[in-house]
C-alpha cells in the first residue's frame, strides 16, 4: 500500500514533466513453453511484456478475448491493461501454455 | 520389452509400424532422423492444406505447423551438425514416410469439408503418435543431452498442437 501511494506521487511528479508516462512496466519470460511466472498481479494501465527466448512464434491471447498479442521467436510483444479483473490467458499457437493476469483497478 | 509394447501403442494409430527389434534402441543419429523425417511429414500435410483448405481454423492451424516444424527441424540440423552426427536413416523412419506417404494420398482425394475434417483428424492422431514415440522411446534413449533437451522441448511443442488439433477438430462438428 505504502509503495503504491508512493508510486502515485511519483507518476503525478513524472506526468508534469511527460505526461505520456502511465503505468508500470511488468515483464513476463517465455523459455521452453512455459510463461514465467504463470501469474502475476497488475493495475489498469500497467503494460505487460512478454520476452521470448523461445525458437517458436507463441501468442498471449485472453479467454475473453480482451486482447491477443503476437510474440515473435526471440522477440516480445505488449499489452497495457485496460480493465480490472482476472484474466486467463494461454497460446494459440499452443494451448498447453497458460497464464493469468490478476488486474486491480 | 518396452519397445515392442510402445511399438504396438504405434500400431493402434498408424496400423503397420513395424516393431523395433526388441534388443536394438535406436541410436542419436537414428533418433534424429527419426524426429526430422516426422518434422517433415507434418510439414508436407500442413503445406496441402494450405492448397486445400478455405477453412480459417485449419488454414491458421497448418500454417503454425510448417513454421513450428521447420523452426524444430532447422533446431536439429544445426544440432546434428555442431555434434558432427550424420542423422541415419533406420526401419522407424521408413516406416513412417510410408505410412504418411499413404495417408497424404487419401488426403489428396478429399476437398472441401471432407478434407479439412479428415486432414484435423489425422493431425490430432498424428501428433498422439510422435508425442507418445517422444516419450516412451526417444527421449529416454537420446544419450546426447542437447538432443535431449531438444527432444524434452519438441515434445512440449507438439503436445501443444495436439491440443490445437483438437480444438480445430472440434470447431468442424
Amino acid at each position: 500500500m505504502y509503495f503504491r501511494v508512493g508510486g502515485l506521487a511519483l507518476l503525478a511528479a513524472l506526468a508534469l514533466s511527460s505526461p505520456a508516462i502511465a503505468g508500470e512496466t511488468i515483464r513476463v519470460a517465455i523459455d521452453k513453453m512455459n510463461f514465467d511466472p504463470p501469474r502475476i498481479s497488475a493495475h489498469v494501465g500497467d503494460t505487460i511484456e512478454w520476452a521470448s527466448s523461445d525458437f517458436v512464434v507463441h501468442t498471449a491471447t485472453a479467454r475473453n478475448k480482451d486482447w491477443d498479442v503476437t510474440i515473435p521467436a526471440k522477440g516480445t510483444g505488449r499489452v497495457t491493461l485496460a480493465h480490472p479483473g482476472a484474466i486467463e490467458y494461454f497460446c494459440r499457437f499452443h494451448p498447453n501454455m497458460t497464464g493469468e493476469i490478476t488486474v486491480a483497478p | 520389452m518396452r519397445l515392442v509394447a510402445t511399438a504396438a501403442g504405434f500400431a493402434l494409430v498408424l496400423t503397420s509400424i513395424p516393431a523395433l527389434a526388441e534388443d536394438a534402441k535406436p541410436n542419436d543419429a537414428q533418433i534424429a532422423h527419426i524426429a526430422y523425417t516426422a518434422g517433415v511429414i507434418d510439414i508436407k500435410a500442413g503445406q496441402l492444406a494450405l492448397q486445400k483448405s478455405k477453412n480459417k481454423e485449419v488454414r491458421d492451424f497448418a500454417e503454425n505447423m510448417v513454421h513450428d516444424h521447420t523452426a524444430v527441424n532447422d533446431q536439429a540440423l544445426a544440432l546434428v551438425k555442431k555434434l558432427n552426427v550424420t542423422p541415419e536413416d533406420n526401419d522407424t523412419s521408413k516406416a513412417l514416410a510410408k505410412q504418411a506417404a499413404a495417408k497424404h494420398a487419401e488426403l489428396e482425394k478429399l476437398s472441401g469439408a471432407n478434407f479439412d475434417k479428415a486432414y484435423a483428424d489425422n493431425e490430432v492422431a498424428y501428433h498422439k503418435t510422435v508425442d507418445g514415440a517422444l516419450e516412451t522411446i526417444l527421449i529416454p534413449d537420446a544419450t546426447n543431452a542437447e538432443l535431449k533437451d531438444l527432444l524434452k522441448t519438441g515434445l512440449k511443442i507438439f503436445q501443444g498442437h495436439e491440443m490445437h488439433a483438437e480444438h480445430v477438430a472440434q470447431s468442424l462438428k
